[in-house]
C-alpha cells in the first residue's frame, strides 16, 4: 500500500468500526436503514472512491477502491457501499453525472427504447431504500430514477435487502461505454470478491482472538495443536482470497481483467467454505446463537458466494475457455497476464 | 493481527526477453522429452541439462560476479525457475546448491568456501544434498544425534542422516551436526558442515527405493567420517539459526505449487480431444486456485527482492500448494476415471501414475503440512 492508500484505509475502517455497532447491524436487520451512516460514508467520499474528482470523486484506481470494498466486507456495513462505488465507476465511465441520494446497482432484464427504460431486475441491493438504481442494456449504462419504480421486497440470508426492482417507460439518462459482456455481473462479482476478502480477514481474526480467550481443559483452546492446525487453515484461505481480490482489481486498473476476477470470485468461494466451516468449529455452540456476532460475517459470506455467480458459474466459463485455448496455452496465458 | 504480508507483486516488464529466451531454450532441449519424464520436473536430475543451464547464465543468477554468479535480479530468477518447472525440464541436479546451499554459503560460509564451491556451482557442475533428517529426528529437527566431535584439525563424525536427496549425485552435503549436547536446550550445539561426499572417508550411501521404485533419497552413514575445521559453515553451536534460515530459502519457491502442474496441463489435452465442455468447472476451479499461488509465490519473491523475511508467507504458499498439487491427481481421478499406469498407457495414464504415487510426499519434504501449520499458527500469536 502506498501512503495515500495507508490513509484511505485507516479512514474507513476507523468510520466503519466506530458506526457499525451490533445495534445498527441488528436494527438494519430488522429492517431501519442506517441513513446517517450513509450520510457519512457519501460526505466522505467513500462512496465515489473510483469517480473523477471533476465529479466530486476522489479519482481512485481500482486499487484504492479494494480497500474500501474490503472494508464493507470487514465491517459488515448494512448499506450498498460496494454498490455504490461500482454504480459510480459505471457513471463515470459512461460521462453521466451522478446524483445524491442512495445509489445502487441493478442486474436484470431491461429494455431501453426513446430515453425509456422497462423492465425488471429481480435482486437489487437494498432496492427499496434507493434513490437511484444503475443498469445496463447491451452497451448502454443507464441512469434510473427509482420513485415510481414497483418494488418487491426480499432479503438474503444476512438480511440485506434483495428486491425485486420492476420499471416501466421509465425516463432515465443513458450513455453507451465500451465494456466486456455481461459487465455488471463480472464487476459485481468483483466487488463481492473483495467483500468476502474482507470479511474473511475479520473472520480469521475473530477466530483466533476467541480461540486465545476461551479457556477449556485448564488453557486457553487456541493451545491445542487441533485448534492451532484448523486456525492455520482458515488464516491462509484468508490470505489467498485477498490477494486474488487485489490481483483482479490491479489487472481491471490496466484493461480487461475478466479472467482474474473470475479467479477471484472462484477464490474467495471456496475459500468461505472451508472459512466459515471453521471458524463456527472453533466457536463451539455460542457462534451458533444470534447473540454471538460471528455470523453476521459467515451468513453475509454464504449469500455472497452465490451472488453476481457462484465460483461454480465462473469456473464453468473460466474452464471452458481454458480447455478450448488448449493444454499448451496454459501456462503462456497465465503469465501473459 | 496482520499476521501476513501477500502484497501484489508484478514482474518487470524486462522479464518478458528473458522469458522468451527460456522458453526457446526449453522448446529445444525437451522437444522429445516424454510428459512422464517431465512430470519429474525438480526431482529429475540431469548435469548435461544443468551445464547448459550454467552455460546460459541461469543458476546462480542473483549471486554477485565474484562467485560466478550474474547479479540479475530476484524476479529473473523468479522466471527462470517457473518456466523450468512449468515445461518440466530436469533441474534437480543444481536445484538445491542454486536455491538454498550457495545462498547459505554466501551468507555463512568463510570467503575460502565461496571461492572454491560457489563459481563451480554457478556453472551447473557442483551439486549439493541436505543432511537433516535422521531416523530418530524429521520434524524434530532439533533432536538430531549425529555426532561431529572436535579432533586434531577438524571433527569426528558418527551418524545417519536419512532421506537425503541426491546424496548419491551430490559433491557436497551441507550437514547438521551436534557439536555439543545439552540436555536442557537441544536447540543449542548444532553446527553445519561442509561434507566433501566425493572423497571423504567413512561415508556410505545407501540408496533408499520409494514406493515408486525410483532411488531419488537416500542412507547416509558416517563412520568416524574426519571434516576438516576449515569446512565448518558459520559458527560452532549456531546451526539451528542457519538452519531456520535456509529453510525459509528451502520452501520459498515456485516448486511449492508447481510440482503437479504437467498432470494439469495432461488433463486439459485430454479434455480438449473429448472436444464437449465435460470437466469446465473442474479445470475452472484449478486455474483459479493456479493463478492466485502464483501471485502469493510472486509475493514471496518480491520479499526476497527486497530483503525481506518472508518465511512465515513461505510456509503459507508451500501449505496452499501442496493440497493444490496433491488434489490433482484426485480431481483427474474423479473427471476422467482412467487408470494410472507404469511404463505403457498414454502420456495422460503415465503422468498420472507417476504423480499418483508421488504427491504424498510434498507434503512431507521440505516441512510437514502440520510443521508449517504450526509456523503459521506462530505467527498467528496462538504458540
Amino acid at each position: 500500500m502506498n501512503e495515500l492508500q495507508t490513509i484511505l484505509a485507516d479512514s474507513v475502517n476507523g468510520l466503519l468500526s466506530e458506526r457499525v455497532t451490533r445495534d445498527l447491524i441488528q436494527k438494519a436487520e430488522d429492517g431501519v436503514w442506517p441513513q446517517a451512516l450513509w450520510n457519512e460514508l457519501e460526505a466522505n467520499g467513500l462512496t465515489r472512491v473510483l469517480a473523477p474528482e471533476a465529479q466530486g470523486g476522489a479519482g481512485g484506481t481500482w486499487a484504492d477502491a479494494a480497500i474500501v470494498l474490503k472494508a464493507a466486507g470487514r465491517h459488515v456495513a448494512p448499506l450498498p457501499l460496494a454498490e455504490a462505488v461500482l454504480a459510480h465507476w459505471l457513471l463515470a465511465e459512461a460521462g453521466i453525472a451522478a446524483p445524491d441520494g442512495v445509489l445502487t446497482v441493478m442486474e436484470g432484464d431491461f429494455a431501453l427504447a426513446g430515453g425509456k427504460l422497462s423492465g425488471t431486475a429481480p435482486r437489487v441491493p437494498w432496492g427499496r431504500h434507493a434513490a437511484h438504481g444503475v443498469a445496463l442494456f447491451g452497451a448502454e449504462v443507464v441512469l434510473a430514477p427509482l420513485a415510481g419504480a414497483a418494488i418487491g421486497h426480499d432479503i438474503n440470508v444476512a438480511r440485506e435487502p434483495r428486491d425485486a426492482v420492476t420499471l416501466k417507460d421509465v425516463a432515465v439518462q443513458s450513455a453507451s461505454v465500451s465494456l466486456p459482456k455481461n459487465a455488471l455481473r463480472l464487476y459485481g462479482a468483483l466487488i463481492r470478491a473483495c467483500q468476502m476478502a474482507g470479511a474473511l480477514d475479520y473472520l480469521a481474526e475473530q477466530t483466533v482472538a476467541y480461540a486465545n480467550e476461551r479457556t477449556q481443559f485448564g488453557k486457553p483452546i487456541g493451545k491445542f495443536q487441533a485448534i492451532q492446525q484448523q486456525l492455520a487453515v482458515l488464516a491462509t484461505q484468508a490470505a489467498a482470497a485477498g490477494i486474488a481480490a487485489d490481483h483482479a482489481c490491479a489487472s481491471l486498473n490496466k484493461g480487461d481483467a475478466t479472467f482474474e476476477i473470475a479467479v477471484a470470485k472462484i477464490r474467495a468461494d471456496d475459500a468461505s467454505s472451508i472459512a466459515t466451516s471453521i471458524a463456527h468449529q472453533v466457536h463451539g455452540a455460542i457462534g451458533f446463537t444470534y447473540e454471538h456476532g460471528l455470523h453476521f460475517a459467515t451468513r453475509r459470506l454464504w449469500s455472497w458466494r452465490a451472488e453476481f455467480g457462484a465460483g461454480t458459474e465462473w469456473a464453468e466459463s473460466l474452464g471452458r475457455e481454458t480447455i478450448s485455448r488448449g493444454a499448451d496455452a496454459l501456462w503462456p496465458y497465465v503469465t501473459a497476464r | 493481527m496482520q499476521a501476513f504480508h501477500f502484497d501484489l507483486c508484478e514482474l518487470p516488464g524486462e522479464t518478458k526477453g528473458l522469458r522468451d529466451d527460456v522458453r526457446a531454450f526449453l522448446a529445444k532441449e525437451l522437444a522429445n522429452v516424454p510428459a512422464v519424464t517431465r512430470a519429474q520436473t525438480w526431482s529429475g536430475s540431469d548435469p548435461e541439462f544443468s551445464r547448459k543451464m550454467g552455460a546460459k547464465g541461469w543458476i546462480a543468477m542473483t549471486w554477485p560476479k565474484k562467485y560466478g554468479g550474474h547479479e540479475r535480479s530476484a524476479f529473473d530468477r523468479y522466471v527462470v525457475l517457473e518456466e523450468m518447472l512449468a515445461a518440466g525440464a530436469p533441474v534437480g541436479a543444481h536445484w538445491i546448491g542454486d536455491r538454498q546451499s550457495g545462498p547459505l554459503l554466501m551468507r555463512f560460509g568463510t570467503e575460502e568456501q565461496r571461492q572454491k564451491i560457489l563459481p563451480r556451482v554457478a556453472k551447473g557442475e557442483c551439486y549439493f544434498c541436505i543432511g537433516m533428517s535422521e531416523p530418530d529426528s524429521g520434524s524434530d529437527l532439533a533432536a538430531t544425534r549425529t555426532r561431529a566431535e572436535k579432533v586434531e584439525g577438524g571433527y569426528k563424525v558418527n551418524g545417519t542422516k536419512l532421506w537425503t536427496s541426491g546424496a548419491h549425485t551430490a559433491h557436497y552435503m551441507i550437514g547438521l551436526f551436534r557439536t555439543h549436547l545439552d540436555p536442557q536446550n537441544k536447540h543449542a550445539g548444532l553446527t553445519q558442515f561442509l561434507v566433501d561426499m566425493k572423497t571423504t572417508d567413512g561415508v556410505t550411501v545407501r540408496p533408499i527405493k520409494d514406493l515408486a521404485g525410483k532411488s531419488h533419497f537416500n542412507e547416509v552413514v558416517f563412520q568416524d567420517a574426519f571434516v576438516p575445521d576449515e569446512m565448518m559453515v558459520g559458527t560452532e553451536g549456531g546451526g539451528w539459526n542457519q538452519v531456520t534460515a535456509e529453510l525459509a530459502f528451502e520452501r520459498s519457491g515456485p516448486e511449492r505449487y508447481l510440482s503437479s502442474f504437467i498432470l494439469m496441463v495432461e488433463m486439459i489435452r485430454q479434455l480438449e480431444k473429448e472436444g464437449g465442455s465435460r470437466g469446465a468447472r473442474e479445470i475452472g476451479r484449478l486455474v483459479a486456485h493456479l493463478v492466485t499461488l502464483r501471485q502469493m509465490s510472486l509475493s514471496v519473491a518480491g520479499m526476497l527482492d527486497k530483503g525481506e523475511n518472508p518465511a512465515l508467507e513461505a510456509s503459507v504458499v508451500k501449505d496452499l500448494g501442496a493440497i493444490f498439487e496433491q488434489d490433482m491427481p484426485v480431481r483427474a481421478h474423479e473427471l476422467l476415471g482412467l487408470e494410472p499406469t507404469v511404463g505403457a498407457g498414454s502420456d495422460y495414464e503415465q503422468v498420472l501414475g507417476y504423480l499418483t504415487q508421488t504427491t504424498p510426499s510434498f507434503s512431507l519434504r521440505g516441512g510437514t503440512r502440520e510443521i508449517l501449520r504450526g509456523i503459521i499458527a506462530r505467527g498467528l500469536g496462538l504458540r
